[in-house]
């Protein structure tokens, strides 16, 4: 069977290239690996080897033919024994790719022209996430810090597990720099509870390569300000394994740590990496508001296979909340919780967020505004269903969070209502954020930088036409 | 306030050469003999006496950066600085020496968030420095920097800086501009032995050998790391062999003696200067305070902390030396006493009735 040579691609993005020059003449016997052509791409010129034997019965593409494009059939090969006049006429009855670009350095490409039907899902597969679980009738609730629930979560998941340990600066002998720790070296030894020199990026990689091998470290950042410092780690490394892997492998790993604004700590410490973090696929991205999400869902997160960033907040480690009190409370990634139900407007917040949002919706209800709000939790992978159902009832949307405006959680929902809602919305999506400006110092700048409860109000006012 | 500027000690600055630091483990001056540097191979080093004048400047200097220090805690206290605050008490000899031993306002200065005693040193105002704790119009930074981002183009001070290890490449940087521009300037980099351990550290390292760079690497070990003292963090713990893998020469100094700090000093300027690449100097000292404002700094003992005070108190050696070789009189010494707090007192003032920046300062400065 004659076999068509076809035009290579000779890098990822080609496309098309000019076939300069023919080493070889119709008639020539072809051996597999000698250079047949010359083809010129706008990068550079390559040699066409030979991939299968015979002789060159027939070239289909003079030399000097230009936009030449890839798989077009450039000449025609008969087979050992077969007749070459023959071959030539009739050409190949299956083209089959018969030569390879050489140099071979480069990752074959995928230039083909995609058949009529994708071979790939056009969409992601859905996942169902269930809801929160029922709490038992007559369970009592206690109250509690953030601070203390997401030691009480730790302290359980280590119990439960023995993989699973805490690493990071000044976690342990110091009892956390926020205290968070407090007590875990106490009851799970040094084994387990592991003070890190000042090596963010070293500790981060460290971690994720015990999480590979199949340990379970919780890795706490003194604050995310730091993590920076470890971002490859956490993207490359953590995020992207799996995936790269063919899901042979991946990194069970909860990343935590205070995250954004404290206070009057500078432009440097003073970081919301909630939008970042969120972009990544192959991380999940949790952003507790209450002790009890923080407690159901660190949990959750320790539970959880895949690597999580959890962003908590210093401001917030000292707030109180009612927490159930259950041997074993765990909440579902993925599922935003509606904090408040309403019918004039929606507003959608996490994290520290939330203090501007509960603050304002008293001040609304006083101006007859009924407010629903959703505490979205997990940032990625992000709830939009359950936002997406508030609008439909609300037909506005506020969002609310300390990060930065470009690229924001709030523009994100906004982009999503957008496309998914839009013939519900009544007025634009309005996002409250914090400024567009490095964190000053001074107490009255660092005021301004900040969202406030005003802003919320006079969002909610703009949208709702009041 | 910028410290006299020094005559360049020919005793000091004999010790040219090659050094790789002692095989030893790191000896904190607590348990250190003597007072005087240690240098390579466990040499004593020369310490150049200081002249009248120089013990009378660096006295005043670090009596300056103590006292300024003491204001800004109690000013922390009172409401009137907030966040982050890191107190230099303690290390005074370490700035100041250096200082005594570079061209103030020409060779560059760069350090982390403990950065009071390093822009004091350099001469920059107290007022300004002050004003900008209190998050003043009339700071450094506008307000808008805090404690730990400063900087000062005038004395080439480069900040101030709040991510542990980063001032490292950077300062690296700076000697990198100063050989790009075949000037003989030398960037002083400073970092602490917590920061030691950052790897951007050894990258900079390997690049400041590899390039020749001018730049003195000052290790400030004052033996803790917030709550984590130096063993439990540092596999190798003689800072000054922190460079060997690259072949940097390094000293370690005892950091609570300005003279040896000087003499130090003298020795990596001049390598630099010579065209010979980095140097490092551990510079062994204590901080009294804890790591920052909220830090009650139960990782250590009193004793420990008095001990210190007590036997290797930098500005009481300078102190014992003028009064013992009679520069100077008990009444001498309480009228620099005084003119020291003048500077401080009317530095907290003026940091108090400096205005707040205006609120149009939020959208300035972002780029230029
Ligand atoms: C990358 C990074 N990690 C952690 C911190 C928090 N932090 C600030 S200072 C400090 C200790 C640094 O100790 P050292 O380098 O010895 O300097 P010292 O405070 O003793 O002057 C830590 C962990 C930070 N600012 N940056
Ligand atoms: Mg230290």
């Amino acid at each position: 069977m004659p076999i068509d040579i076809l035009m290579p691609a000779l890098s990822p993005t080609m496309e098309e290239g000019t076939l300069s020059k023919w080493l070889k003449k119709e008639g020539d016997p072809i051996k597999s690996g000698d250079v047949i052509a010359e083809i010129e791409t706008d990068k550079a010129t390559m040699e066409v080897e030979a991939v299968d034997e015979g002789t060159l019965a027939k070239v289909l593409v003079p030399e000097g033919t230009e936009n030449v494009k890839v798989n077009t059939p450039i000449a025609i090969l008969a087979a050992e024994g077969e007749d070459v006049s023959k071959a030539a006429a009739g050409g190949a009855a299956a083209p089959a790719p018969a030569a390879a670009p050489a140099p071979a350095a480069e990752p074959a490409p995928v230039a083909a022209p995609a058949p009529a039907a994708p071979a790939v899902a056009a969409a992601p597969v859905a996942v169902t996430v269930a809801s929160d679980p029922a709490i038992p009738a007559g369970t009592e609730f206690v109250a509690m810090t953030v601070r203390e629930a997401l030691r009480d979560a730790m302290a359980e998941e280590m119990r439960r597990d023995p993989d699973v340990f805490v690493i990071g600066e000044e976690v342990a002998e110091y009892q956390g720099a926020y205290k968070i720790t407090q007590g875990l070296l106490q009851e799970f030894s040094a084994d387990r509870v592991i003070d890190t020199p000042i090596t963010e990026h070293g500790f981060a990689g460290l971690a994720v390569g015990a999480a590979l091998a199949g340990l379970k470290p919780i890795v706490e950042f003194m604050t995310f300000n730091f993590a920076m410092q470890a971002m490859d780690q956490i993207i490359n490394s953590a995020a992207k394994t799996h995936y790269m892997s063919g899901g042979q492998l991946g990194a069970s790993i909860v990343f935590r740590g205070p995250n954004g604004a404290a206070a009057r700590v500078g432009a440097q410490h003073s970081q919301d990496y909630a939008a970042w973090y969120s972009q990544i696929p192959g991380l999940k991205v949790i952003m507790p508001y209450s002790a009890a999400d923080a407690k159901g869902l660190l949990k959750a997160a320790i539970r959880d296979p895949n690597p999580i960033v959890f962003l908590e907040n210093e401001i917030l480690y000292g707030h109180s909340f009612e927490v159930p009190k259950l041997d074993d409370f765990v909440l579902p990634i993925g599922k935003a919780r509606i904090h408040k139900t309403g019918k004039d407007v929606t507003i959608v917040s996490f994290g520290i967020g939330m203090t501007y949002v509960v603050k304002a919706v008293e001040e609304l209800a006083k101006d007859g505004i009924d407010a629903e709000v959703i505490d979205l939790r997990t940032l990625r992978p992000l709830d939009i269903d359950t936002v997406i159902e508030s609008v439909k009832k609300t037909g506005r949307c506020v969002t609310v969070e300390e990060g930065w405006p470009q690229g924001s959680i709030g523009s994100e929902i906004a982009a999503q209502l957008m496309e998914k809602a839009f013939d519900y919305l009544d007025a634009p999506v309005l996002k409250v954020t914090g400024k567009d400006v490095p964190m000053p110092y001074a107490g009255n700048l660092e005021k301004l930088a900040l969202p406030n409860v005003g802003e919320v109000i006079a969002a909610v006012k703009a949208v709702t036409y009041r | 306030m910028a410290v006299a500027k020094s005559q360049v000690g020919s005793k000091a600055a004999s010790t040219e050469g090659r050094k790789v630091a002692a095989s030893r483990a790191a000896k904190s001056p607590a348990t250190s003999k003597s007072s005087a540097s240690k240098s390579a191979g466990g040499a004593k080093a020369a310490i150049a006496d200081f002249t009248k004048e120089q013990e009378l400047a660096a006295y005043r200097e670090m009596l300056l950066i103590r006292r300024f220090e003491e204001k800004a805690g109690q000013m922390y206290g009172m409401g009137l600085i907030h966040g982050f605050c890191h107190l230099y008490i303690g290390q005074e000899a370490v700035v100041v020496g250096m200082q005594m031993a570079i061209r103030t306002g020409e060779d560059q200065v760069i350090t982390g968030y403990r950065d009071h005693g390093h822009m004091l040193a350099a001469g920059m105002d107290a007022n300004g420095v002050m004003a900008e704790l209190t998050g003043r119009r009339d700071g450094y930074s506008r307000g808008k920097g805090g404690s730990m981002h400063m900087f000062s183009i005038e004395k080439q001070f480069f900040g101030g800086h709040g991510i542990v290890g980063a001032q490292v490449s950077l300062g690296t940087g700076l000697a990198f501009a100063n050989r790009y521009r075949k000037n003989d300037l030398v960037s002083l980099t400073y970092f602490g032995d917590g920061a030691a351990n950052q790897g951007q550290v050894y990258e900079s390292f390997n690049m400041a050998e590899l390039w020749k760079l001018p730049v003195v690497y000052i290790i400030e070990n004052n033996r803790y790391a917030m709550g984590t003292s130096v063993v439990r963090s540092s596999a190798q713990t003689d800072f000054s062999k922190r460079g060997a893998s690259f072949n940097i020469p390094g000293e370690q100094v005892d950091g609570m003696d300005v003279r040896a700090v000087k003499a130090a000093g003298e020795r990596a300027v001049a390598w630099c200067r010579a065209g010979k690449g980095p140097y490092i100097l551990e510079m062994q000292t204590y901080r009294y305070r804890g790591h920052s404002m909220s830090d009650p700094a139960k990782y250590r003992s009193k004793d420990e902390v008095q001990k210190m005070r007590t036997e290797h108190d930098p500005i009481e050696q300078v102190r014992a030396r003028l009064i013992d070789k009679k520069w100077a009189s008990e009444d001498d010494l309480k009228a620099i006493d005084a003119q020291v707090r003048d500077i401080v007192n009317h530095s907290a003032d003026f940091a108090q009735n400096s205005p707040e920046p205006d609120a149009a300062e939020l959208w300035t400065d972002i780029v230029r």
